[in-house]
């Protein structure tokens, strides 16, 4: 066993992931800066980064390829390849949504009017998602699952949105019916958002696995009193 | 020494690292209780007490001076023989002390059989080496020793590599049979436990692979108990991995948690490569 060698790759893939999520996360906030400015241009950014992500995701699998079958990890470090590898998938999927958003954003063709901003409440759900992602990443780099623990109440206000303004883009499509294409684009950027949020608490769990050795996944909210601390 | 003896269920009032039963119906076979272990001046264990499942195996880890070797070969006495060699506290098989002065150690080694780090055959044919154990008994019976010769030749998966040939010289088959032949032999005269002191150190990965096959399959009818440095084999056979250091027990239990989440820092240091 080579210690020093697994230390340091090890810290290359931590790196690594590091580095798609920034992008990731940056993938995402200019989501909502094209979209509330209309600026294609941002937009067609978003989607030749695109190319960026899938090429990370594949180094990152490499990376995680290779040090399982080379170093034989175990303990943490078993659970920290096992962690970036399911990281890895997830944020290739938010990539993929902030991708498709940009195409939507490309395709809409002029600027949404405030009100109707507002009405699908395009914003708060943009926030959100942003912040779950900044916690993860933040949580990420200094370890610190308390952090992490936070994205599964911000998750929750996603899926709330995301119930009411299925009524809301109805009421709208009725109004004018002839928007009809635009409002569901819109509500397909909602619907995206709602899948980064969940992906994003993928993340979050995996991150606690990793740290704390615990599993979350498919577990129930044990109180509603325990401020996101458990799922 | 009387092998049917009371059964020795886990008792939970005991303050001890607790080894996983595969089965409720698991008792445990070797108990070591507060077993101290000096070579004159110098203490190589210290206060440690175990407890071995029966028809389970059992690794022993830890870097090199750190007592593993010694507190196996405590199962077997084979200290006895070292100068300066003194023990306290108390080694139980199947709730009998086996340090006991009433213990006939002959009669204890036929009950823990004993595969060391390089295969050792006699330079004889395999029908002999496998017969050894079985003659030094004084059994006379031509027809009983080769039964106990071709089963125990079977149970090491070796007969069939041999072609059946017993009469092949032992020294002309390759380590990996000679490893397999020495298992043979220990299992020829029915023990209940087998150690294993490092046996696959001295062999190639393939024939290593055969060995930990053959390890897997011997655990449905003995207690088994490796001393390994290779720390993937330990999490590979092992059911209950101990970790010692500098003499002392740090952790002892389910082979799946200390290798996936040991409750100790020292022991994740260890098998993570990070000391020792």
């Amino acid at each position: 066993m080579a210690p020093q060698h697994l230390d340091s790759e090890l810290k290359l893939l931590k790196d690594n992931v590091l580095e798609l999520m920034f992008l990731v996360k940056n993938q995402l906030e200019k989501g909502q800066k094209a979209l509330d400015d209309f600026d294609e241009e941002l937009a067609h950014e978003i989607m030749a980064n695109e190319k960026r992500v899938d090429s990370l995701e594949l180094t990152i699998d490499r990376d995680c390829e290779n040090l399982l079958a080379l170093y034989n990890p175990v303990a943490v470090d078993l659970r920290f390849v096992m962690a970036a590898f399911k990281i890895n998938s997830d944020l290739e999927r938010i990539g993929d949504h902030a991708n498709s958003i940009a195409k939507y954003i490309a395709d809409f063709g002029r600027k949404i009017d405030e009100d109707t901003l507002e009405t699908m409440r395009l914003d708060k759900m943009y926030n959100t998602a942003n912040e779950m992602v900044s916690n993860v990443f933040n949580a990420f780099i200094t370890e610190d699952t308390d952090l992490a623990r936070k994205v599964f109440r911000l998750d929750k206000t996603l899926n709330k949105i995301n119930r009411e303004v299925s009524g809301a883009t109805a009421e709208l499509i009725e109004a004018d019916i002839s928007q009809t294409q635009n409002y569901l684009y819109l509500f397909s950027i909602i619907r995206k958002l709602e899948r980064v949020g969940d992906l994003t608490k993928n993340i979050a769990e995996e991150l606690i696995f990793y740290i704390e050795a615990k599993v979350l996944k498919h577990k129930k909210m044990k109180s509603k009193n325990n401020n996101g601390n458990d799922k | 020494m009387d092998s049917q003896t009371k059964s020795n269920q886990p008792k939970t009032s005991q303050v001890k690292t607790k080894p996983k039963l595969n089965s409720k119906n698991q008792s445990f076979k070797l108990q070591a209780n507060n077993v101290d272990v000096f070579y004159d001046d110098f203490q190589a264990i210290e206060n440690i007490s175990l407890d071995i499942v029966e028809q389970s195996i059992t690794a022993f880890i830890g870097p090199s001076g750190c007592g593993k070797s010694t507190f196996l070969r405590l199962f077997n006495r084979m200290n006895d023989y070292i100068d300066g060699f003194l023990m306290n506290g108390s080694i139980l098989l199947d709730g009998n002390d086996i340090y006991d002065s009433s213990i006939n150690v002959e009669e204890l080694r036929k009950t823990v059989g004993m595969v060391f780090q390089k295969p050792n055959p006699f330079p004889k044919s395999v029908y002999e080496n496998v017969a050894y154990g079985l003659r030094i008994q004084g059994i006379k019976d031509e027809e009983y020793i080769e039964n106990r010769v071709v089963e125990s030749l079977k149970q090491a998966t070796l007969y069939n590599e041999i072609e059946g040939n017993l009469e092949k010289q032992a020294l002309a088959l390759s380590g990996g049979q000679q490893q397999r032949l020495c298992i043979a032999r220990a299992l020829a005269v029915k023990p209940s436990i087998l150690l294993m002191d490092e046996p696959t150190s001295a062999l190639d990965p393939i024939s290593s692979g055969k060995i930990e096959d053959l390890i897997h399959e011997l655990k449905k009818e003995f207690t088994i108990v490796i001393v390994t440095h290779n720390m993937q084999q330990a999490a590979r056979v092992s059911d209950n991995t101990a970790f010692l250091y500098m003499g002392k027990l740090i952790e002892y239990g389910d082979t799946q948690k200390i290798f996936t989440n040991p409750e100790k820092d020292r022991t994740q240091n260890y098998i993570t490569g990070r000391f020792g």
